[in-house]
């Protein structure tokens, strides 16, 4: 039953589409009116910075059900520049003072389970996993 | 999140659409808190002030409702920029509590026990005007005859200064056992630094051994803030300068060593600029007012004129130390 959908990042109107694409998923999972719009807001931020620093890359939306535990994982991919130094762009302060959004710790604290992966000049997956409660 | 907390909260909003009074904002102004505690994101409190709308009033407009959701997708970044915030605050305490450590191991490390000396009376203070201390005292009883000082200043503050001043120290507890002359120990002193701080790190030094047997005071000086000399006999003061570069700029500097003789009730007051450059609102203190204030106290012990002198000091810049304040007075006595 598990489908997974996806939505290209070209153009900063596909920032939209992810987040229509998010919330639906969002609600049908069962996602509360808040939740929706923290899982939103991750995808957002997540499809800004594919847009702003790798310029096209992808956002995937999959529901996932483990036991009796169900959530929404959001990928986000990109085959752009890499992030040089994860530890400085995962640290509170550093994004947001340069008014770049709410920035990786931001997605971090939206979503229950967040993991990296980065090469610079190869790109970067994104995985971030929010659980119902 | 919390069931009761959402219970509770309509309860209030039902009592406060009733009576419109300020009692009922007040309850919820103080309720408010509780949220905080309960770390409650912004977002959620619009969630739970629309779902407790919608109980309270059957017929509300849906797009009254649906507004609401604007809001919360507005307070999204709001809750962000909260928990941010409260990320950053533990992580100053962290960083708080780890100066305060580094403050201690300074203190333990550059400790220092006023020496006995026949027929000199010694008394002193260093007080940073921050947390770490810029400015050091240093005394060494070499002999039952001889006791040597340093007062020194580090050009740069804070952590980094602290650090390189327990270099200076063990370099010159390195010499403790040689008998070493005062230009002797600012050469050894200044090549060491040269060597191993950075360039844009200096050290000022003022550096003294007093002998007992002779009743002698020789000192020198690198860039240094000269002494000051108070011969009781002539009733008047003079500076001992000596010439030297700063310790850490050339490293075959060369330091020059004076020498003066001390009779009964003279006293030498070496200090830091922390002293000689007392701001009040009018601007530099002139050296006079710190030569009428020891004028004062000048049949007093040592530590007492070093108490009055940094009291009064203090009290002219509002008890608001503007830099490291560090004074060292010796007395001659019987």
């Amino acid at each position: 039953m598990n489908h997974r959908s996806s939505i290209e990042i070209n153009t900063e109107w596909d920032i939209v589409a992810a987040r229509q694409l998010g919330r639906n998923e969002a609600k049908s999972t069962g996602f509360g009116t808040v939740d929706q719009a923290r899982i939103t807001t991750a995808i957002s931020e997540l499809a800004r910075n594919i847009y702003l620093y790798a310029g096209k890359g992808k956002i995937e939306i999959e529901p996932v059900r483990v036991g009796t535990r169900a959530g929404l994982i959001i990928t986000a991919s990109d085959e752009g520049p890499g992030i040089a130094d994860l530890q400085k762009v995962m640290e509170d302060g550093f994004t947001t003072s340069g008014g770049l959004g709410a920035g990786m710790p931001g997605v971090k604290r939206l979503m229950d389970d967040f993991r990296v992966e980065t090469e610079v000049g190869v790109g970067t997956t994104i995985t971030a996993t929010k659980w119902l409660h | 999140m919390p069931q009761e907390a959402g219970e509770q909260y309509k309860q209030m909003l039902k009592n406060f659409l009733h009576s419109q009074g300020e009692k009922d904002l007040y309850l919820g102004q103080q309720f408010s808190r509780s949220f905080i505690d309960k770390n409650i994101a912004p977002e959620d409190v619009i969630s739970i002030h629309k779902n407790s709308i919608e109980e309270l009033i059957k017929d509300l407009p849906s797009d009254v409702s649906v507004s609401f959701d604007f809001l919360i997708e507005m307070m999204i970044h709001y809750g962000l920029a909260l928990q941010e915030h409260q990320s950053l605050i533990r992580k100053q305490e962290a960083i708080q509590m780890e100066m305060d450590i580094a403050v201690r191991m300074q203190n333990t490390l550059l400790q220092t026990a006023t020496p006995e000396a026949k027929g000199l009376d010694i008394g002193w203070i260093s007080k940073p005007a921050k947390q770490m201390n810029g400015d050091y005292v240093y005394f060494l009883n070499e002999t039952s005859n001889e006791v040597c000082m340093a007062v020194a200043d580090i050009i740069g503050k804070g952590m980094s200064a602290a650090m390189h001043m327990s270099m200076v120290k063990f370099g010159m507890d390195s010499l403790r056992y040689e008998k070493r002359d005062p230009s002797e120990v600012l050469s050894f002193i200044n090549k060491m630094i040269e060597q191993s701080i950075s360039d844009s790190m200096f050290i000022s030094m003022f550096y003294g051994k007093y002998h007992a047997d002779t009743a002698t005071f020789r000192y020198s000086s690198a860039g240094h803030e000269p002494a000051l000399f108070y011969s009781a006999a002539e009733k008047k003061f003079s500076l001992l300068e000596s010439k030297g570069l700063l310790l850490g700029v050339k490293e075959e500097a060369v330091y020059e060593e004076r020498g003066v003789q001390l009779e009964e009730d003279d006293f030498i007051v070496i200090m830091t600029d922390g002293v000689s450059e007392t701001r009040t609102e009018e601007g530099f203190i002139e050296m006079d007012v710190i030569e009428d204030l020891l004028l004062d106290v000048k049949t007093e012990n040592a530590q007492a004129m070093v108490d009055y002198l940094f009291n009064e000091l203090s009290k002219m810049q509002d008890y608001k130390l503007r830099d490291d304040f560090t004074l060292v007075i010796l007395k001659k006595t019987k």
